[in-house]
């Protein structure tokens, strides 16, 4: 009996031992797990800085930012200065802006200021279901439906235009904007609204005096995080919007934005190594760049205006 | 008599009452541009596609005749490509939201990796398969493939995943990790057996909506170099691929309209795909999903 129960202690004993090493080991493995995602960004900007490093070997810096010819498929003298695909991204960007900051806000207001419960049920998951279709029908949709309607008020608009898309991409983050800007505006307190209610206002003051000052962080933020989505919107641009680098804003000409400008290049398989090649990471990386600043921006302005309740 | 103080604030009463429903009418339409938009999209797509949308659009390859395109290589990829997003994306989502949730010490480290995946996931797609394209194609020396493709695509929705199994992790109360204590379990007794059965409904339901938003995705799979003529059936990780959306985006932008309405037949699968998708993930949330 003795023996049995010594053996038994032994067991217990070392069947713990074997739980103290899952104990140990396990924290370890799912730090390694969480530590991949570092490992991705780390690897995004060492791969976009190296062979961003390559291409300005080829290309000077400065022609690079501050050059406004963008013609790198011009046989012997190609010149790569990045203005004519920052004002296409600016463009678009600046078109589907001016589409989804008012209705993307007005939709916010309704739903978080005059809509019943039964009402928001219903409708928020609608534009949930906006902000699920693929970028890629959305592309279709701005070529064959909404480019020819534009046609009918604007007959000499060609089929690839910047106004098109950026409609579109605008129509692509309302949803966006407005769940970001309700939440933002559901965290002001009742007891705000109500005393202003008490006093006599009507919702519309409430929504414009109150809510609004009260969640204006919040709305930055949102709409900065928009207009991020908006800059690297890729295949709506790629599909209607042609592929003429141009300067200026020219919402009724063919435009390129950086994002189809890198789409165009890996479509066209630049060979490897080539400067063409190249310059898609230095667009890239500029695009990045861009994005990466107002995603830090955004999340800025919701932390630090942040209004306290 | 009403005196003309009276008269004066009613008017302008009455003005301010005017101004709130006009307003409401404008917010209202403005909530609903977005429903319009939507049916008019799905409507649009659907009579354009319809007429090439049969059963031979389904079973059959990329062709040079709209009447004999279909979408088999593309299906076919769209599914491999997920057989490898699926398990590499769920694991590394889980196991990071455990970690940050479970285990992770609140100091610098941690929040610098909740920072990170919040930025990561503002990061372009098209980024993502830059990043694809230099360290899985050709650093890996992957190749233009199925594998390298399915890597780049969990990458892309890992913050949505870890996002999604964070928040379903939160929700479980700390009675429960309390009773379980008390039982003298340890840790990872814990979390094998309390906060993963409870986390999974929550943990399916986010995973789903990621992966349908992988699905639709295309720039990413585009930069990787999927191609877009495949007129056999991958056999193997390492074989070239293509997928629904890429397929479209190819037929899109092809000057004939017949192509872009091959391009809307494909538009219709992939928005039925989708919607089975997110359907599923809604019935999980209302069957499994426990209040607390």
């Amino acid at each position: 009996m003795k023996a049995t129960i010594r053996e038994r202690i032994k067991q217990n004993k070392s069947k713990r031992s074997s739980q103290n090493k899952i104990e140990k080991i396990m924290p370890m493995v799912f730090l390694l797990m969480a530590s991949i995602s570092i490992l991705v960004t780390a690897g995004i900007v060492f791969t976009l800085f190296r062979e961003t490093v390559l291409f300005f070997s080829h290309v000077s810096f400065i022609n690079f930012i501050t050059g406004t010819e963008w013609y790198p498929f011009f046989g012997n003298d190609p010149s790569y200065g990045i203005w004519p695909l920052l004002s296409g991204t600016f463009t678009i960007a600046a078109i589907a802006m001016m589409v989804a900051i008012p209705i993307g806000l007005a939709a916010a207001i309704y739903l978080s200021e005059y809509a019943s419960d039964r009402n928001r049920k219903v409708l928020k998951p609608v534009l949930e279901v906006l902000a699920g279709v693929p970028t890629v029908v959305y592309g279709l949709f701005a070529l064959t439906f909404v480019t020819p309607l534009l046609q009918t008020f604007i007959p000499d608009l060609p089929i690839f235009n910047a106004l098109s898309p950026g409609i579109v991409v605008g129509i692509m983050i309302i949803p966006q904007i407005a769940s970001l800007s309700q939440e933002a505006m559901n965290a002001v307190p009742q007891s705000m609204r109500d005393g202003a209610l008490a006093l006599g206002a009507t919702r519309l003051e409430v929504a414009l005096k109150i809510v609004i000052p009260g969640s204006f962080s919040g709305i930055v933020s949102s709409l900065v995080l928009g207009l991020s989505r908006a800059i690297g919107e890729t295949m709506i641009v790629s599909t209607a919007a042609g592929s003429t680098p141009n300067l200026g804003f020219t919402p009724t000409e063919s435009i390129q934005t950086m994002t189809s400008y890198i789409v165009q290049v890996s479509m066209g398989d630049a060979t490897f190594g080539s400067t063409i090649y190249y310059s898609i990471y230095a667009v890239g990386m500029t695009l990045f760049l861009f994005t990466l600043t107002m995603n830090i921006l955004a999340n800025h302005i919701s932390r630090r205006y942040r209004e306290v309740y | 008599m009403k005196n003309k103080v009276v008269v004066a604030n009613e008017k302008q009463i009455s003005k301010r009452i005017t101004r709130n429903k006009l307003a409401k009418g404008l917010f209202l339409a403005a909530t609903l541009f977005g429903m319009i938009v939507l049916a008019t999209l799905i409507v649009r797509i659907v009579t354009q596609g319809i007429g090439y949308l049969d059963f031979g659009f389904l079973t059959s390859y990329a062709s040079r005749r709209p009447e004999d395109a279909g979408i088999k290589a593309a299906i076919l990829g769209t599914v491999w490509i997920m057989s490898i997003t699926i398990p590499v994306s769920l694991i590394l989502g889980v196991g990071t939201s455990i970690y940050l949730e479970e285990y992770a010490p609140k100091n610098k480290f941690t929040r610098f990796i909740e920072l990170n995946l919040a930025n990561l996931a503002g990061v372009p797609s098209v980024v993502f398969g830059l990043l694809g394209l230099t360290v899985f194609v050709r650093l890996l020396e992957m190749g233009r493939s199925i594998l390298a493709g399915g890597l780049t695509m969990s990458l892309l929705i890992l913050p949505v995943i870890v996002v999604a199994s964070k928040e379903a992790i939160r929700s479980i109360p700390q009675e429960q990790y309390e009773a379980a204590y008390a039982m003298g379990a340890t840790k990872w007794q814990i979390i094998r057996t309390v906060v993963l059965p409870a986390a999974t409904p929550g943990i399916l339901t986010g995973a789903i909506l990621s992966l349908s938003r992988g699905v639709g995705e295309t720039a990413s799979l585009l930069m990787i170099g999927a191609m877009t003529f495949i007129a056999y059936t991958p056999t193997g990780v390492l074989d070239g691929f293509t997928v629904l959306p890429i397929q479209i985006f190819s037929w899109a932008s092809r000057p004939q309209v017949e192509f872009q309405a091959v391009a809307a037949a494909g538009s219709i699968v992939l928005l039925i795909i989708l919607i089975v998708m997110n359907s599923l993930a809604i019935v999980i949330r209302n069957k499994y999903s426990k209040r607390y």
